[in-house]
């Protein structure tokens, strides 16, 4: 058995169909300039543009049809993150879609039915996951007590300040658990809301303390820890097929510059000094996009296996190095205009070393992918 | 004529039950890995035996026509004789450039007088080719090729020289591009194709000794060497198109080519394994942290590249810069080949100082080697610099 191991990789005519319309729909609705008017605002994104984004389906994708989700798996999800990743269009889909999974994946049939039709029609909701900044800790310090009330901070928490619905990893009882927390029981004052390197995207730390959970919103038992751990890889996937797409839009960028600068009384693209770098990003980029569909082939609604696990942390490894090398060229190839926040070379340079710190970087991956590989 | 899969198992059983039983053992030496590495009489015996043996065995020019010399069967056959020699990991069938550029091609264009003077040898390792592309002054540039061919009489006159000619000083004939019209617009359209004898007076051939220390290729002299006019392939002037017909057949037997192994395939898994026994700083180097990172980069490496090549026959996903994943796959292929090798020695610890002839050298030397001869393919068939520019501006539209 070679090291390389599986290599299966399909797209089905749907999820070609829903690429095709996801690109178009998002080169149509998040043109720069609409990113760029997002950038200081609270909430991050267009609320009107989220609810067409609802329309389209896009909160249901991945939930089952008994949930009013049209039950086509977490994997199809990808084309559309890449799509919005080249458009640079955030939003609360990501983090919403990981708190759907996470609730299907470990709750049981009275908690989805109740709590996933909102999640469908578009009340965001996410997951708070981190009690410190170690992607590495699996160990949970937020406790949810004898009582049923939380105790604790959670750190990093995506879009927690639009977000109705937190799903939360807490001790309880010994045990790694989960706890569904409304936006509403939460007390004045416990978002502290981060500022983040990419302002695209939104975060805060959340302090829970004094939350009372309500009995049905415990979830408890042997499912927990593995739902967790493939939230975790799934998060990485998703996270992957924005990063491609943001590293695809910024290797545009890049070419375009390339194309049109003119030194020395040249276009600056026929120095090589600046070609093959690009060259050696387009063919990252190819690498990173191979590496997620061939993720989102593997990853279905069962538990991840270990050819998937492998697959989701070559797709975070190899992507966000990949946006990473693209981002920072982007700038130095901008000259001093890339210097500016003028220029959109920022835009990707801050998305790159966001998508690196979420759901563990590269070398994270990589160090369990040798555990897996080489063990 | 198409087989049924029950046909085609069988086959493949049957393929692979002969590699097994015939494939041979050790020789003592190291054998080449690819056909540019055939250095010495010795090798050349060895793999001239082998390769008759398989044609002999049926397994080689299946798709062939068998009035020369082949087997008159559908490609898949080969294909699947392919796959078998590749499993079986035996020696490749080193008669490459007949094998694979000009047998098909004389197949495809040739008259029937060349189709009956050239093929059978071609298979039964009888008559070397080589390729005279290379100039010494155009590496990378091959429509600037300036070896010149002058008609005179039954005859056309040949003045230049050529350089990297694989098995040169052992081949019989050479598929030629030498220019007969200098003068012509286009540089492309001044040349033409030849398929011309080696033991002519006037060609002399003088091997070039490789960083490895080894031979394999030869500087090539003409000097008013005389071959007969009906050499030339085609007509005069249509070399360049009839140089680039010839790339096509490097996808293999359903593309045309006669088969077999052109080269031994080496794996990221080869490269781990060799790896058993060694230590650092007391433990086993699969257990440095730091060993494990570079291991883990190298596989994600290897396994991108066939992800891509899967991913390349999805049309969806490869809306953006279509064609990026083809035309990059030598530059990624031969880069990440030469680095994996480099790091395969870098791991030996102070073994990776050994070469080739040392008795305790990990795998006779194989990995030192094998990394100096990777040169040969992130150089040879045009330089990764060039590649890189060819991508940029085909791919990416940059300028020239």
């Amino acid at each position: 058995m070679s090291v390389v191991g599986s290599t299966a990789l399909s797209f089905t005519d749907e999820q070609a169909m829903l690429l095709d319309v996801a690109r178009q729909f998002c080169s149509d609705k998040s043109p720069i300039t609409s990113v760029r008017a997002q950038l200081e605002t609270e909430t991050g994104f267009d609320a009107a543009l989220w609810d067409e984004m609802v329309s389209l389906g896009w909160t249901g994708i991945a939930l089952p049809e008994s949930c009013g989700g049209s039950g086509l798996g977490v994997a199809t999800l990808v084309p559309v993150i890449e799509a919005m990743g080249r458009a640079m269009l955030g939003t609360p889909l990501i983090n919403s879609a990981l708190a759907g999974q996470l609730l299907l994946r470990a709750g049981n049939g009275e908690q989805c039915e109740r709590l996933l039709p909102a999640l469908v029609s578009g009340a965001p909701a996410t997951v708070a996951l981190l009690d410190d900044a170690d992607w590495g800790n699996e160990a949970v310090t937020l406790v949810l007590d004898e009582q049923g009330v939380l105790q604790g901070e959670k750190k990093y928490v995506p879009d927690a300040a639009v977000a109705s619905l937190f799903v939360v990893s807490v001790r309880h009882q010994g045990e790694i658990a989960l706890a569904v927390v409304r936006s509403e029981q939460l007390h004045a004052g416990a978002l502290r809301a981060n500022t983040l390197i990419d302002q695209t995207k939104r975060s805060a730390s959340v302090d829970f303390s004094g939350v009372a959970v309500d009995q049905n919103n415990i979830i408890a038992g042997s499912k927990v820890v593995p739902a967790l751990r493939d939230i975790r890889l799934l998060g990485a996937l998703l996270v992957a097929a924005e990063a491609t797409g943001s590293a695809a839009a910024c290797l545009d960028t890049i070419v375009d510059y390339l194309k049109t600068r003119k030194q020395f009384g040249k276009l600056i693209g026929s120095y090589q000094a600046l070609k093959h770098p690009t060259v050696d990003i387009l063919t990252a980029t190819d690498s990173a996009r191979s590496f997620i569909y061939h993720a989102a082939t593997l990853a279905g609604e069962a538990a991840l296996d270990k050819d998937a696990e492998i697959a989701c942390r070559m797709a975070k490894a190899q992507a966000c190095q990949t946006l990473l090398y693209a981002g920072d060229r982007a700038v130095q190839f901008h000259g001093g205009m890339g210097f500016t926040y003028e220029c959109d070379a920022q835009l990707y340079i801050r998305r790159a070393q966001w998508s690196q710190q979420q759901f563990g970087d590269a070398q994270h991956h990589r160090k369990r992918l040798a555990a897996l590989l080489l063990d | 004529m198409s087989a049924s899969d029950k046909e085609l198992q069988e086959f493949r059983a049957q393929v692979s039950a002969w590699m097994q039983e015939n494939n041979p053992a050790d020789p003592g030496f190291l054998l080449p890995q690819t056909f540019m590495e055939v250095g010495d009489e010795r090798q050349l015996e060895f793999l001239r035996e082998w390769q008759h043996k398989v044609w002999a065995a049926g397994y080689l020019g299946m798709a062939w026509p068998k009035e020369y010399g082949g087997g008159g069967l559908d490609p898949v056959y080969q294909s699947i004789a392919d796959q078998e020699m590749r499993r079986h990991a035996v020696p490749i069938c080193f008669n490459v450039i007949g094998l694979g550029w000009a047998g098909p091609l004389i197949n495809d264009i040739g008259t029937e007088q060349e189709k009956a003077r050239y093929l059978k040898g071609i298979l039964t390792a009888d008559d070397v080719w080589c390729q005279g592309f290379s100039e010494p002054d155009h590496g990378s540039d091959l429509g600037n090729a300036q070896l010149r061919a002058v008609r005179d009489g039954d005859e056309y006159v040949l003045n230049g020289q050529k350089i990297w000619t694989t098995m040169g000083n052992f081949a019989k004939y050479m598929i030629l591009l030498a220019r007969t019209n200098p003068d012509a617009p286009r540089k492309y359209d001044g040349l033409s194709f030849f398929l011309s004898p080696m033991q002519v007076p006037g060609i002399e051939t003088r091997p070039i000794r490789k960083i490895t220390g080894e031979f394999g290729f030869t500087e090539t002299f003409f000097t008013d060497a005389r071959i007969p006019a009906d050499c030339l392939m085609g007509e005069e002037g249509q070399g360049w198109k009839i140089a680039m017909q010839t790339l096509q057949y490097e996808r293999g037997a359903e593309a045309g080519a006669a088969g077999g192994l052109s080269m031994v395939r080496v794996t990221i898994d080869d490269m781990i394994n060799q790896l058993e026994g060694v230590n650092r700083d007391g433990e086993p180097v699969l257990r440095d942290a730091v060993v494990r990172d570079q291991l883990v980069q190298a596989i994600m490496e290897e396994k991108a590249m066939v992800l891509g090549d899967r991913r390349s026959r999805i049309p969806a996903l490869t809306t953006d810069y279509p064609g990026s994943l083809p035309l990059s796959s030598k530059l990624r292929l031969t880069e990440m080949t030469r680095r994996m090798r480099q790091l395969a020695i870098n791991l030996q610890g102070a073994e990776g100082a050994l070469y080739v002839g040392d008795d305790e050298a990990r795998q006779g030397g194989f990995w030192q080697r094998a990394y100096f001869n990777s040169f040969s393919a992130t150089i040879g068939g045009g330089t990764s610099q060039v590649q890189a520019n060819i991508v940029a501006e085909h791919i990416l539209g940059l300028p020239k």
